[in-house]
């Protein structure tokens, strides 16, 4: 079921995509999130990402659980349905959604609090699944909504706004992603659009599990000195390994990079990601090595970011269960039912 | 004895993992294919090998298939409970065990005639190994039975090649261990027992099948897509019925590519989310699980019954709380099913009976959840799920369209100036969906959190009472669609009996006998909830009801309390909870005890 957007009359101005959309037409309801919280930037790179790839509005479904994270669903794609779950369960709603309809594209939102707590179990198995969607972890070492408690991502030594220091190690998404096997795996911070929407557009047109940890720092209980999650320490902690730009199959472009700097590699869709290689010697197809690599920048507290690791020819869930290219709900029910001729034949075991 | 024939009950108590399970089967099944009205129910422990088990076979001309909760004869194989198996014979029955070994003390009652079949020696002498002796030891005592009760031996070597297909020589191996039951069984016993089987024509067009079975076969008809689950006993037979019937029936023929999508999920949450995500997202979907995946599931109830999202829940009950006893069954969680979750929530559950019902509810189920947009709960337990009964043949009517409910279509919603999610304009309380993907004026955002009736975030007081007082709207119409109550009843009757799921067979057995002591009932058999006027007006009928339950609390009894105008005070309660299937006797037992003595109450009766 597909419904071509007829493109509303705007600004004439405004700078239209191959359906004849603009950005606006990506845009959802208000946000209502404090002013400057990381959250509200990656929102703005999802609606850039969407817009430049040309989605269908009606064709995106947006997924989230509860936390300030969470909440921003609504505040992209408006003509797209969306699911504000329950607390870290998002990837089920998401596994049950995506069996059902396939042909859709998968968003999914995502807290720290939401995936590395009370949700842990159902990303790790959603990873396991290869559950064909992007999952965002809008990740800000806190729980927003609940005021500013350390969630399972704050570093040691992490200082609460109120002064408590975190002593528990964290988890990270990323490491714990790459080990399950996600074929896709990436991490880059809110303040970085540049670097974010091509990782973003990546991940939506990959096929299987897409996972980008967006560092995106709370300005209400994250953002003070002593927290390794600012705006201040992130950028001065920043290290960007691969620099990625997505490149739609349909408009190449390759003049920018060099062939010695770049490594092109295909997306199961036919499009290809150029990743632009910046710190020498990383290479995000060997899983092993872009581990240590990760592990080594941890040490030294500085985030990795970019395209940090990605998998080739993964069979996503589909393709693992023998399903159907067809979407299940659009099968009609003459085919789904054996009708009364088969019922003699099922009884036959029963008597 | 007085002449019994097609008329006892025997129980063989054995060890479980010792192959036990096919002996029994066998014996069901060829009294079932001599025509005759059979009941065969299996009491299990938690365990894979080693402890005491028993199966109880009833065999009943009158077409009684619940437990009498009396035994004719038992077959003790499992010297660890001799002692309160001899107990449990009813006076003048007949107990049979293996004499190999010196008769044990405990064996002490003189009004139970005592059966010695050397069975060990005869299997040690004919059988090599360890194993194989155990196991035809088993099959050695179904042959002692056959002799005993008269079956059919013609009849128990076709359901041995049916079972053994194409391997002769375990056929052999296994016919051979029935003779040597058999024929020493008539040398040394007066063969047949005057409870005995006799060829009748009662089970034509009738199937055993377990409710698990028949509610996973109900599913694949009805056209679900999405199965997700965790495994618990005893629900788990239901999702392997679905896989096994669907890996036949649903996979395409040209691409052998699988038209559903059968998820072991992580956990209860998962499974259940699951099913909400594809519910939403427009295709059937449903899981099984028990008791405790119930709890687990409660956030996400409540999150489909206040988004208004599809779900069929298969609950197979069995004995809480907490891990409880799993291989028991109860009737436990009428309670935490009608109310799960937390808030103002109120769920729609259907009460099925036995596997015939376990089928065309699951059909039910699958309407009635897209018709209300909301979970609906079938409540099956251990007795029905797992056990084999005896059934009508299950019919598919090829007319059956399944009822999407209000699903705009995508040129409908094309020709909506603005679709608003939660109104009412059918004024029925269930407002209209759209499917993601259809069209971007069908785009919605489904939440928890409080929405007004147009699908928009609030927490104003008055939008949000609007929506939650449609949702008591939209649960009146549905005391409308959901089955009703089967009401047998005399206007001239006072006395009322209320029961659901498996208690139904003992129920109507109990009315049989108590009027054949002058006591008259009536009996309305409640299929679902919430209840409708039937069920009002019933209750309203009778001067004293009484509300048969398998649990200790009531939970029925509580829920009419709650949810009908009955007055308290007419209500008295039979509660069964030892996590074996209710039996007519002990129904009986609970109604003579507060009706008293038959001069009473002929007077109020017929
Ligand atoms: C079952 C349940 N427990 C607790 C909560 C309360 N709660 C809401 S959001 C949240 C934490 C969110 O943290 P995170 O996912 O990091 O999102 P953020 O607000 O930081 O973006 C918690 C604990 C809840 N909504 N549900
Ligand atoms: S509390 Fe923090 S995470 Fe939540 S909206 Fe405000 S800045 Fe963002
Ligand atoms: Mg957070």
């Amino acid at each position: 079921m597909t419904f071509m957007a007829k493109p509303k009359v705007r600004h004439p101005s405004l700078p239209k995509n191959s359906l004849g959309l603009t950005r606006r037409d990506y845009e959802g309801s208000m946000s209502t999130l404090c002013a400057g919280c990381g959250h509200d930037s990656i929102t703005a790179a999802i609606i850039e990402s969407c817009w430049g790839l040309a989605l269908e509005p009606q064709n995106v479904v947006k997924l989230s659980g509860i936390g300030c994270s969470s909440k921003t669903t609504a505040y992209f794609v408006g003509g797209g349905h969306g699911f504000n779950s329950v607390h870290g369960r998002m990837p089920s709603i998401a596994m049950g959604a995506n069996a059902a309809n396939r042909d859709l594209t998968y968003i999914g939102v995502s807290g720290d609090g939401d995936t590395l707590s009370i949700g842990l179990g159902q990303f790790c198995h959603a990873i396991r699944r290869n559950l064909n969607m992007l999952y965002i972890i809008e990740n800000n070492g806190v729980y927003g909504l609940t005021k500013g408690q350390f969630s399972a991502s704050a570093d040691v030594g992490t200082q609460a706004k109120k002064g408590e220091v975190n002593r528990q190690p964290p988890i990270d998404p990323v490491l714990l992603a790459m080990t399950l096997g996600a074929p896709f795996v990436a991490r880059s911070f809110s303040g970085d659009k540049e670097q974010l929407v091509p990782l973003i557009q990546a991940g939506m047109r990959h096929r299987g599990f897409a996972i980008i940890d967006v560092l995106s720092p709370c300005v209400t209980f994250n953002d003070h000195e002593g927290s390794t999650k600012s705006y201040a320490y992130t950028r001065e902690h920043y290290d960007a390994a691969v620099n990625a730009d997505f490149i739609p199959f349909a408009r190449e472009i390759t003049a920018d990079y060099s062939a010695g700097e770049s490594l092109p590699v295909v997306l199961h869709d036919g499009s290809r990601i150029v990743l632009k290689k910046i710190a020498p010697g990383y290479d995000p197809t060997d899983r092993i090595a872009a581990m240590a690599q990760i592990q080594a920048g941890m040490q030294k507290q500085e985030f990795l970011t970019g395209m940090l690791y990605l998998g080739r020819g993964d069979r996503e869930f589909h393709d693992l269960n023998d399903m159907p290219q067809r979407a299940l709900n659009s099968i009609p029910y003459e085919q789904l039912t054996p009708g009364s001729r088969a019922m003699d034949k099922i009884l036959a075991r029963f008597r | 004895m007085q002449d019994r024939t097609n008329d006892f009950a025997i129980k063989i108590a054995t060890v479980n993992g010792t192959g036990s399970a096919s002996a029994n089967t066998l014996l069901m099944k060829s009294i079932f294919r001599s025509g005759i009205p059979v009941m065969g129910k299996n009491y299990f422990p938690s365990n894979i090998q080693g402890l005491p088990t028993w199966y109880e076979i009833r065999v009943s001309h009158k077409g009684y298939v619940a437990r009498s909760g009396n035994i004719d004869l038992m077959v003790a194989m499992n010297a660890e409970t001799y002692a309160r198996d001899v107990r449990e014979v009813t006076s003048g029955g007949y107990l049979l065990y293996d004499s190999t070994w010196p008769r044990p003390t405990v064996f002490n009652r003189t009004d139970v005639t005592l059966l010695g079949v050397p069975l060990a020696q005869l299997c040690n002498e004919s059988f090599d190994g360890l194993r194989t002796r155990i196991l035809m030891k088993n099959i050695c005592y179904a042959g002692v039975l056959a002799a005993l009760l008269d079956l059919d031996l013609a009849r128990i070597r076709e359901l041995l090649a049916e079972t053994y297909a194409k391997k002769q020589k375990l056929i052999d191996s296994n016919m051979r261990a029935i003779d040597l039951g058999y024929d020493y069984a008539r040398k040394h016993f007066a063969c047949p027992l005057p409870i005995k089987v006799a060829k009748l024509s009662q089970t034509a067009h009738h199937i055993m099948i377990d409710g698990n079975t028949a509610a996973g076969l109900g599913c694949v008809y009805a056209g679900a897509t999405v199965a997700a689950w965790y495994p618990i006993t005893p629900s788990t037979s239901l999702m392997d019925a679905f896989k096994g019937f669907a890996d036949k029936w649903r996979v395409d023929p040209a691409t052998g590519k699988k038209n559903f999508a059968f998820i072991q999920a992580e956990d209860e949450l998962a499974a259940i989310g699951m099913v909400l995500g594809a519910a939403w997202n427009g295709a059937r979907s449903f899981t099984a699980t028990s008791g405790p995946g119930i709890s687990l599931m409660g956030e996400f109830i409540g999150l489909a019954y206040y988004a208004e999202i599809p779900a069929v829940i298969f609950d197979i009950q069995r004995v809480g709380p907490s891990t409880g006893m799993p291989t028991r069954t109860q009737q436990c969680d009428v309670m935490s099913a009608a109310y799960a979750s937390h808030g103002d929530t109120r769920h729609v559950l259907l009460l099925p009976r036995d596997p015939e019902e376990c089928f065309y509810f699951a059909r039910d189920a699958f309407d009635l959840a897209e018709r209300l947009q909301t979970p609906v709960m079938v409540l099956s337990d251990l007795d029905i799920g797992m056990n084999d009964w005896m059934c009508p043949d299950l019919k598919w009517d090829d007319s059956y369209q399944p009822d999407r409910g209000k699903v705009l279509a995508v040129d409908e919603i094309a020709k909506l100036e603005k679709f608003y999610r939660y109104l009412d304009p059918d004024g029925d309380g269930i407002p209209y969906r759209t499917l993601p993907g259809a069209h971007p004026k069908g785009a919605y955002f489904t939440r928890g959190s409080g929405h007004n009736q147009h699908g928009g975030y609030t927490e104003d007081s008055v939008e949000y009472q609007i929506v939650l007082d449609r949702l008591v709207e939209k649960f009146n119409t549905a005391k409308t669609l959901v089955p009703k109550p089967v009401i047998d009843a005399n206007p001239r009757v006072e006395i009322g009996l209320v029961a659901y799921g498996s208690s139904d067979g003992a129920v109507r057995e109990a009315r049989d006998m108590l009027q054949a002591q002058g006591i008259m009932t009536n009996y309305m058999r409640v299929r679902a909830f919430p209840f409708g006027e039937e069920v009002e007006q019933f209750l309203e009928q009778h001067r004293l009801l009484f509300i048969i339950d398998q649990n200790r609390d009531a939970q029925m009894r509580s829920l009419l309390t709650l949810e009908t105008r009955v007055e308290k005070a007419k209500l008295r309660s039979l509660l069964h909870y030892s996590g074996l299937p209710i039996s007519s006797e002990f129904i009986v037992t609970g109604v003579l005890a507060e009706v008293g003595t038959r001069a009473r109450v002929v007077g109020v009766g017929a």
